[in-house]
């Protein structure tokens, strides 16, 4: 059964990215502006107009572009990127870690804070810590994560100046990694400097990607939590001498939490998309913080790649989110 | 059905703390001191070859080129040239060859002679279409060179008059022939060398360059072995990075933002003109081709007064397109505020207050100081005096596009900037009918600007930029607003020399 899920599931991913292919390659084009008019030197005349189209292949039919862009993909290369003038596979590929590492950040702080309050606010369920925390998650979901960084900016990176504002390690460290995992790969190779300034780089802009989430789950959840502890297992558990804390950790954390896992799926994919705006203000050398310039600059072959890899990276965390759904839950397992 | 999960309040506490003390302590957050420097900059390299592609062309790229590269002349903080890689430069009696001598001691970063044949190699390969030079147009008007010691000859295949001019400017970079055949193209991007007084130390795509002082300098020894410019491309984050003390210098913040900065104690500003200016570009279609309705326009602007409300009074208001420090620049053209003139110049074309002559504006929003504030202010000057003007924001890129297919709207806000100062490159190509970047497009500005591009005579190709000048204030093609002020905010450690360029360069930041 899940053999067959995960095989429709592929099979259906390489149909979507076609699809997103064929879109984005017709949008980037459709959208007003283009490089070359971007780059016109001042006494540029219509023949070095021209020669710029033909130089960048601009001057080929939008189906015959299509179709060189297109087979190019399937052989596994995206083009080069105009203005960073590197393949955009491996331009991509480079800044997908630092995309990767801050979301996970972001997801993992999200799950921890959200979870925290959820128990707090289940333990505390009808006294004024509950309204209290559920007006905070209220408040925190009505800010948007960009604006969040900007407060951070000012709070630890002005007023009390302890974390780094920008970039995503210390321009003083020698890294001389594999991979451009740095964290994980200091990790691995003990390189704490490294890892302490990425951290250290990394901890506002994902503080600011996961408030929003945290305060969501921290509502799901306890909210779940509150109907898994009017549950006869849970009376049980209290009965048996439990304390109420011990009651929602060991009993009913864990049947409250499945609902709660399909959100997190969701909202991860909204949190990469949120790195977009978060890396800018941090200038974290993100995908976001590309894309970004790649769209300013009309940089048509990266903005495909990246939006390309997004989209993967959308259908793979669903599918794994819809996996593990089944898996933990055992209803679904079973069919 | 009992599961035990290892979180207790003393374990999560335990947790935090461990994890502030590892962050607190991994986090370097102030820019370095001594030989050290940091720059917030706001704009990220995007190719480490300031010759080809877009990059090449983007003044605000040319300061970070600088530290690496040298150029084939020099340019001073006040736009006039003087010695680069080349100590010597001019044209032949009759135009027909240029010579140039290069300077002698130049090394590269990795220590090998700089000799002729590489200025030769760079020139031709800046005037061969197949690079993707996007200054192709003038670096393909000299060829066939030949060198004799250190001294190169080249025809002149079209007179050029600002050809040294281009030299102290965009993609005018020497690289070095052998190195460069030796990596190629991608080795280059790699592992960039020049023989700028900085070397790329380390370099990480859109977060950092760091550069050390490249001991075999030829010119003046850079104050600061260690030069390191962060790319912070949002300007709130570069106020944070220099109010935090995490840089030492940036540039490019609001106006409101610098006032605030430079009150304070440790920290310092420079706020000077540049060759960065503020206009609108009026098209040749719709009610623009009514000249009262065009001199209308420009009379209602209080551009002083928008100055000093919007942009705090840093910029320079202008009436022509050459600005203070320009060769065809010209005081004694003025177009004076004058609303009771505009309002009788829309008289005569039968326009009042009551029946308003209508058309779009386009302008960009954010992408220069406080533009979309601008044009509204100016929409409200102009309701006043009969005007009604609807505005419709674009991004930038469809400005270029627009301004390439000539379907601009009847006005468009723009910049213009022309840092070598030569009129070629402002009225010229501004307003010359068939080049890509012009908008007004008719036939006398053709006849008047077309043989300037080619007169060999300086002084009269000079006087007759001024002549065109004064002829468009007085036909209304263009409404010129302001020279654009660039702020620089720095520690008070560090002495920073302002280029009128708007170069921001790591050479001339000096220790107090």
């Amino acid at each position: 059964m899940l053999l067959k899920t995960t095989l429709i599931r592929l099979l259906t991913t390489a149909v979507t990215l076609f699809g997103v292919a064929v879109v984005v390659f017709v949008l980037v084009r459709v959208a007003p502006g283009n490089p070359i008019a971007m780059m016109l030197p001042p006494g540029a005349t219509e023949a070095d107009i021209a020669a710029l189209e033909a130089l960048y292949g601009f001057d080929k039919s939008l189906p015959e572009q299509f179709v060189i862009w297109l087979g190019g993909v399937l052989q596994g290369d995206f083009g080069t990127s105009i203005t960073l003038r590197r393949p955009v596979d491996e331009l991509v590929l480079s800044r997908l870690p630092a995309t990767l590492e801050l979301s996970i950040m972001a997801l993992v702080i999200a799950v921890a804070l959200g979870t925290a309050i959820a128990v707090i606010g289940a333990r505390r369920r009808g006294t004024a810590t509950e309204v209290g925390l559920d007006l905070s998650s209220g408040a925190v979901l009505s800010v948007p994560d960009f604006l969040w960084g900007l407060v951070f900016v000012l709070l630890f990176g002005v007023l009390w100046p302890v974390l780094s504002i920008s970039g995503r390690i210390d321009p003083q460290i020698e890294v001389d990694f594999t991979s451009n995992f740095y964290t994980f790969e200091g990790l691995l190779r003990g390189r704490l400097d490294v890892v302490q300034s990425t951290l250290s780089h990394m901890l506002m802009p994902a503080l600011a990607l996961a408030l929003p989430l945290a305060a969501m789950i921290a509502q799901l959840l306890k909210q779940n939590l509150k109907e898994v502890l009017l549950q006869d297992y849970t009376t049980l558990a209290r009965v048996r001498g439990f304390s109420e804390t011990s009651v929602i950790l060991r009993e009913a954390l864990r049947n409250a939490l499945l609902p709660t896992l399909t959100l997190v799926g969701v909202q991860f994919t909204f949190l990469i998309g949120g790195t977009v705006i978060v890396e800018r203000i941090f200038s974290y050398e993100g995908l976001g913080n590309m894309a970004i310039d790649a769209v300013i600059n009309r940089d048509l072959p990266l903005i495909q790649g990246i939006v390309l890899l997004f989209a993967a990276l959308f259908i793979v965390i669903n599918l794994l989110v819809d996996l593990s759904y089944t898996l933990l839950n055992p209803r679904l397992r079973h069919g | 059905m009992t599961s035990s999960l290892p979180l207790s309040r003393r374990s999560f506490m335990s947790a935090s703390a461990a994890l502030t003390a590892l962050l607190a302590t991994g986090s370097s957050v102030l820019a370095q001191s001594g030989d050290s420097l940091t720059i917030a900059y706001n704009l990220p390299v995007q190719s480490w070859d300031p010759t080809t592609g877009p990059a090449a062309v983007n003044p605000a790229l040319q300061s970070v080129y600088l530290a690496v590269f040298d150029r084939y002349i020099a340019q001073n903080p006040d736009l006039s040239f003087g010695p680069g890689l080349l100590t010597d430069w001019g044209f032949s009696e009759d135009k027909s060859q240029i010579t140039m001598t290069v300077r002698e001691g130049v090394t590269w970063h990795n220590g090998d002679a700089l000799s002729p044949e590489d200025i030769v190699w760079s020139l031709t390969r800046a005037g061969d279409p197949e690079t993707g030079n996007p200054m192709q147009f003038v670096w393909g008007k000299i060829g066939n060179f030949s060198v004799d010691g250190n001294v190169i000859t080249a025809d002149v295949k079209e007179f050029e008059p600002a050809l040294f001019k281009w030299m102290a400017f965009l993609t005018a970079f020497v690289l070095p022939k052998a190195y460069y055949e030796e990596v190629g193209a991608e080795g280059f991007e790699k592992a960039p060398i020049g023989t700028g007084p900085y070397m790329v130390d380390a370099f990480e795509q859109g977060a950092y360059v760091r550069l050390k002082a490249y001991p075999g300098y030829w010119g003046d020894t850079p104050d600061f072995d260690t030069v390191t410019i962060k790319f912070v491309t949002d300007a709130a984050s570069r106020v944070a990075e220099i109010e935090s003390g995490n840089s030492d210098v940036t540039s490019n913040i609001p106006y409101e933002e610098y006032d605030r900065l430079i009150a304070k104690g440790g920290l310092e500003g420079e706020a000077v003109p540049i060759t960065d200016i503020g206009m609108i570009f009026l098209n040749d279609i719709d009610v623009m081709l009514d000249k009262n309705v065009r001199l209308a326009a420009h009379h209602a602007i209080d551009k002083q007064l928008i100055i000093d409300r919007l942009l705090r009074g840093y910029g320079v208001p202008l009436s022509t397109l050459e600005v203070p420090g320009y060769a065809a620049y010209d005081e004694s053209i003025t177009v004076a505020y004058d609303p009771e003139k505009s309002k009788e110049l829309l008289a005569a074309s039968g326009y009042s207050t009551d029946n308003p002559v209508k058309f779009t504006i386009q302008t960009t929003r954010g992408f220069k100081p406080k533009d979309y504030e601008m044009i509204q202010a100016i929409v409200g000057m102009w309701r006043k005096v009969g005007i009604e003007a609807e505005i419709e924001v674009y991004e930038i890129a469809k400005h270029y596009e627009l301004r390439a297919a000539d379907t601009l709207a009847p006005a468009a806000f723009y910049n213009w900037g022309n840092s070598i100062g030569d009129p070629s490159t402002s009225t010229g190509f501004a307003m010359f009918g068939p080049s890509p970047h012009a908008v007004w497009d008719s036939q006398d500005l053709i006849e008047k600007i077309g043989p300037l591009f080619g007169e060999p005579d300086e002084e009269k190709r000079i006087a007759g930029y001024r002549e065109v000048s004064r002829y468009i204030a007085e036909e209304g093609y263009v409404i010129p607003l302001l020279q654009y002020v660039m702020p620089v905010v720095f520690r008070s450690a560090v002495a920073v020399t302002p280029y009128t360029s708007g170069d921001l360069l790591a050479q001339a930041i000096s220790k107090a």
